[in-house]
Order: C-alpha cells, then structure tokens, then sequence
C-alpha cells in the first residue's frame, strides 16, 4: 500500500542546514527499509500554473489553484503496510524537517 | 428465560466477540456489523420457533458467518472486479503478530475503533456500535444528534479505515501505553456523558451510557489485566456509579457529596471499587492519573460521614495528581478538598488563581459560591452562584445551585 506524505509548511524557504541533514539520514533510513518510493521538494505557489482542460478550449491561468496560508513544500511516497507504519514514518519525517505532514493513502 | 431475554443477554454477551471474529475473518467492518446484526434478527425469529439453541453463542456466529458469505457473494456477482481488489487489499498482508499480543478478537477491535487517525467523537460512536452493539438510533439519542448525522459519522470512519489501511491488530509494544490511554479516554468520554449528561432537557444521569462504558472497561481489564491504568479506570467507573442513586433526589436536583444519604451507596461496587484500588497500591507501581482519581474515590466511599472523610489523604492525592495532570480543573478540585482541610479562606486564595483558565466553567464559580458563603460574604456568594446557574448545561445541576444559593452563611 502506497501513502503520500505532503510536507505542510506556510513559507517555501529552504530547510536549514540542519533540517537538510536530518532529511538526509531519515531518506537514507527509508531506503534501507524498503518504505522509500519517491519523494521531492516544491517550489513556491507564486509559480504554478493551473491547467483547465474540460471545456472547448484549455484554461491556462497563473497561480496555485487554491490560495491558503499553509501549502505543500515537498512531499513523500512511502510504501507501507499499514496506516500506523505511515504514521510513524511521518511523525519522524516531521522531525526531521521540522515541518507539518499530512498523510493521504492512495486508492 | 424467554425468547426475547435469551436474544437480549446474547446481544450483551456475544455482539462484539462475533463483530471481532468476522472482521478478521473477512477483513471489513461493515460486512462484520451488517452479518452480525442480521445473525441477532434470525435469531429472534428462528428461537421463537425451534426454541434457544444450547449454545447460543456459536449459533449466532455460524448464521452471522453464513450472512457474511451471502453478502459478499451477492456483492461478488454485481462487482465481481472490485471485490476482488478489496478482498485482497484489506489486511491480508498484515505483517505478523508480534509474539505475545493478545489472542482475543476483541482487543483487535477496540483499538481499531479508538485509533487516533480518527476523529474523536467517531471513536466514541464506533466503540459504542462495534464494541457495544448500540444501534445507530440509540448513540445518536445519547450524543443528541439526528440519526442521519450519527450514520454519516459511522460510515465516514468505517471508510477512513478501510481506505486509510487503520490496522486490525494490538498495537506494538512501543505504541501500546499511548494507545491504551486513548481507549481509555473513549470509555471515559462515555461514562461522564451518562454521569453528567449534557443539555438542558436530557435525564441528569444517563444509566444507558455509564453501564456500556462499565461493561466496556471490564471487558478491557480482562483483555489487559496487568495495565494499571485500565484497572483504575474502572475503579474510578465503579466507586462513581455506586454513588448513582444518592446523586439525583427524587424532584430531579442533583445532591451534592456533603448532602447525599451514604445509606443508599451501592455496597457491592464500592467493595469490588476498593478491591481494585487495593490490588494497583499492592504493586507498588507508580499510580496513573486514573489511579489516583480512583484512590481519591476509594477515600471519600470509604467515610461514614462527609465530616469523617480523610482530607489530608485526598489532599496528598491530589497533590500527585496535579503533578500529572496540569489541568485547572484538577487544580480546582485539589482546591475544594484543601478547603475540608486548612478552611475556605486558604481554598479561596487557591480557586481565585484560576479565574482566568475557568472563567466559563460552571464548577469554578460554583466553588467559589461555596466558599464565599463559609466565609460570610453573602453578596459576593450571591454572585458567583448566579454566574454558576447561568453556565451551568444540565437541570438537575442548575436546581441544585439555585437551592444552595438560599443557604444561610457561616
């Protein structure tokens, strides 16, 4: 069972020297475990690009397509068995990066 | 024992045991509970006729296994694509269990029901309904909502779970004391709605609710029986509902400690209470928070009289428990005990410091009424008791203040 862990954070400035350290040996630890799948930074909303493509003609418009204060900066796919090994690799993964996770299990 | 009694006490016995076996058999909640309540309305019918089975128990599980195969074929020859991929998804390659986890279905069950990825008030609702066998009529009743916003709630956390991959198992040893003291918080949250129900047209002690949470805590006391925590709830849970009858007068006002006639305490769950207190000091081991609310409990139900109670103990209690538990309210009530023992004056000092976090509980301003009164300071008491009638959610609790508000001072 795959789960999305989207990294929640209210500004897209980089993780500090030691977050990115902390990333680091969590990623390496995932792989070693076989939960890694992917994972990535974002950059900042200010440049996504929505893409409406279901009427006659596609929609490009400038922006993320919801406006909030908090956004997704980065996420991770893991592969786990179950709900609470997601929520323990996301808890160590929020410590590491010192930011908010959410966890979404795909379908 | 007729036919109708029969069903009734295999309901209470034998609901949650079957709603457990079924969802590790088939690995999904709503197949559990659909096949489960089925197995009860055959039985209804078919005891009536061929007479109560020798075992009951195992009736009820073969039908409710038989409904659930039905179900899942019928289901099978409509979406036979999409059941395959749910039957294989769910559970089945759950990793295997760690060596000395408790073999019984239910304890699966109740942490399954209490996990923390779920919303509070739907841990409560699918406790009640998987664990407890109530109807989705009757939690809605006891929470006040209507039955179609109950029903959503259930359905939402029975989806979550499966979609989400909630796991059916005792949790690991690391997670276990967080997990247990989350089931724990649910059987709590049940037994206060029926001790002090909450709104102003809802019966003062809700009997429906405290029993289920009781029933509910000692089936985890036999599944944990080492967890003190568990044993103190159910202390706490038994020394409270001893008290029932002397709690409410019969013109509906609730009776305070000091004023409720000790005659009318129920014996046996203040000896069983006390035996439970007795058995965690025996360990010598660190007492939880609800240890020590059930020790508070055991000494207040071992007093003759309200005059009699042992002050000092429930104060050194309380001290501990402040020390886990940095509440106000907790505070507040070390404060009232330390009033029975150094006088309201010192008491007063002490609930005043928590004006600011309690300012909107009823309590606060009731124990300060309370206070003001002993020391003679009529208007001030008038007050504050009127402060507590206002905020107070339930009307055998605002009969009782308003009673209290005409006492003499002194």
């Amino acid at each position: 069972m795959q789960y999305l862990l989207n990294v929640i954070h209210d500004s897209a400035e980089n993780a500090t020297e030691a977050e990115q350290a902390a990333i680091v040996v969590f990623n390496q630890r995932m792989k070693a475990e076989g939960y890694w799948v992917f994972a990535g930074g974002l950059g900042v909303t200010d440049n996504a690009t929505v893409v409406d493509n279901r009427g006659e003609e596609p929609l490009v418009t400038d922006g993320p397509f919801v406006e909030s204060k908090e956004y997704v900066v980065g996420f991770w796919i893991i592969e786990a068995p179950d709900l609470d090994v997601a929520l323990r690799l996301a808890t160590e993964g929020s410590k590491a990066c010192h930011r908010k996770v959410e966890v979404r299990p795909f379908l | 024992m007729t036919v109708q009694e029969a069903v009734a006490r295999a309901h209470r016995e034998e609901w949650a045991r079957i709603v457990a076996a079924l969802t590790r058999r088939f690995g999904d909640l709503d197949v559990a509970e659909e096949a489960a309540a089925e197995a009860f309305a055959t039985a209804v019918e078919r005891w009536a006729e061929d007479g109560v089975p020798p075992n009951p128990g195992a009736w009820l599980t073969t039908t409710a296994q038989r409904k659930a195969i039905d179900r899942i074929r019928r289901e099978s020859r409509r979406e036979a694509k999409q059941q395959e991929a749910g039957m294989a998804g769910m559970w089945q390659d759950a990793p295997p269990e760690p060596v000395g986890a408790v073999e019984d279905e239910r304890l699966r069950l109740v942490f399954t029901c209490c996990h923390p990825a779920l919303a509070p008030d739907a841990r409560v609702a699918l406790t009640l309904r998987m664990l407890g066998g109530l109807t989705v009529a009757e939690i809605a009743r006891a929470f006040l909502v209507q039955e179609s916003a109950m029903a959503r709630r259930i359905t939402r956390a029975k989806a979550k779970i499966k979609a989400a991959r909630i796991p059916y198992r005792v949790p690991a040893a690391e997670d276990l004391p967080a997990r247990v003291a989350g089931v724990l918080t649910v059987l709590f949250l049940v037994f206060n709605e029926g001790y002090l129900a909450t709104g102003p047209d809802t019966d003062p002690v809700r009997q429906d609710l405290t029993a289920e949470a009781i029933r509910l805590t000692r089936l985890l006391r036999a599944l944990l029986p080492k967890d003190g925590e568990v044993a103190g709830l159910l202390a706490l849970m038994l020394l409270t509902e001893a008290r029932r009858t002397a709690r409410v007068a019969p013109s509906g006002e609730l009776v305070a400690l000091d004023e409720q006639d000790r005659a009318a305490w129920d014996a046996d769950l203040i000896a069983e209470g006390h035996q439970l207190v007795r058995e965690r000091l025996a360990t010598g081991a660190a007492p939880g928070r609800y240890q020590l609310l059930a020790a508070i409990n055991a000494v207040h139900t071992s007093a003759r009289d309200f005059l009699d109670t042992d002050w000092s103990q429930v104060v050194a209690l309380y001290d501990q428990l402040v020390r886990l538990d940095r509440s106000p309210v907790v505070a507040l009530n070390r404060a009232i005990a330390l009033g029975e023992l150094d006088g309201p004056a010192v008491a007063l000092a002490c609930v005043d410091r928590l004006a600011q976090p309690l300012d909107g509980y009823h309590a606060f301003h009731a124990a300060r009424a309370e206070l003001l009164r002993r020391l003679g300071r009529a208007a001030q008491s008038r007050a504050a008791y009127d402060r507590a009638i206002d905020l107070a959610g339930n009307a055998a609790e605002t009969a009782a203040l308003v009673r209290r508000r005409e006492l003499p001072g002194g």
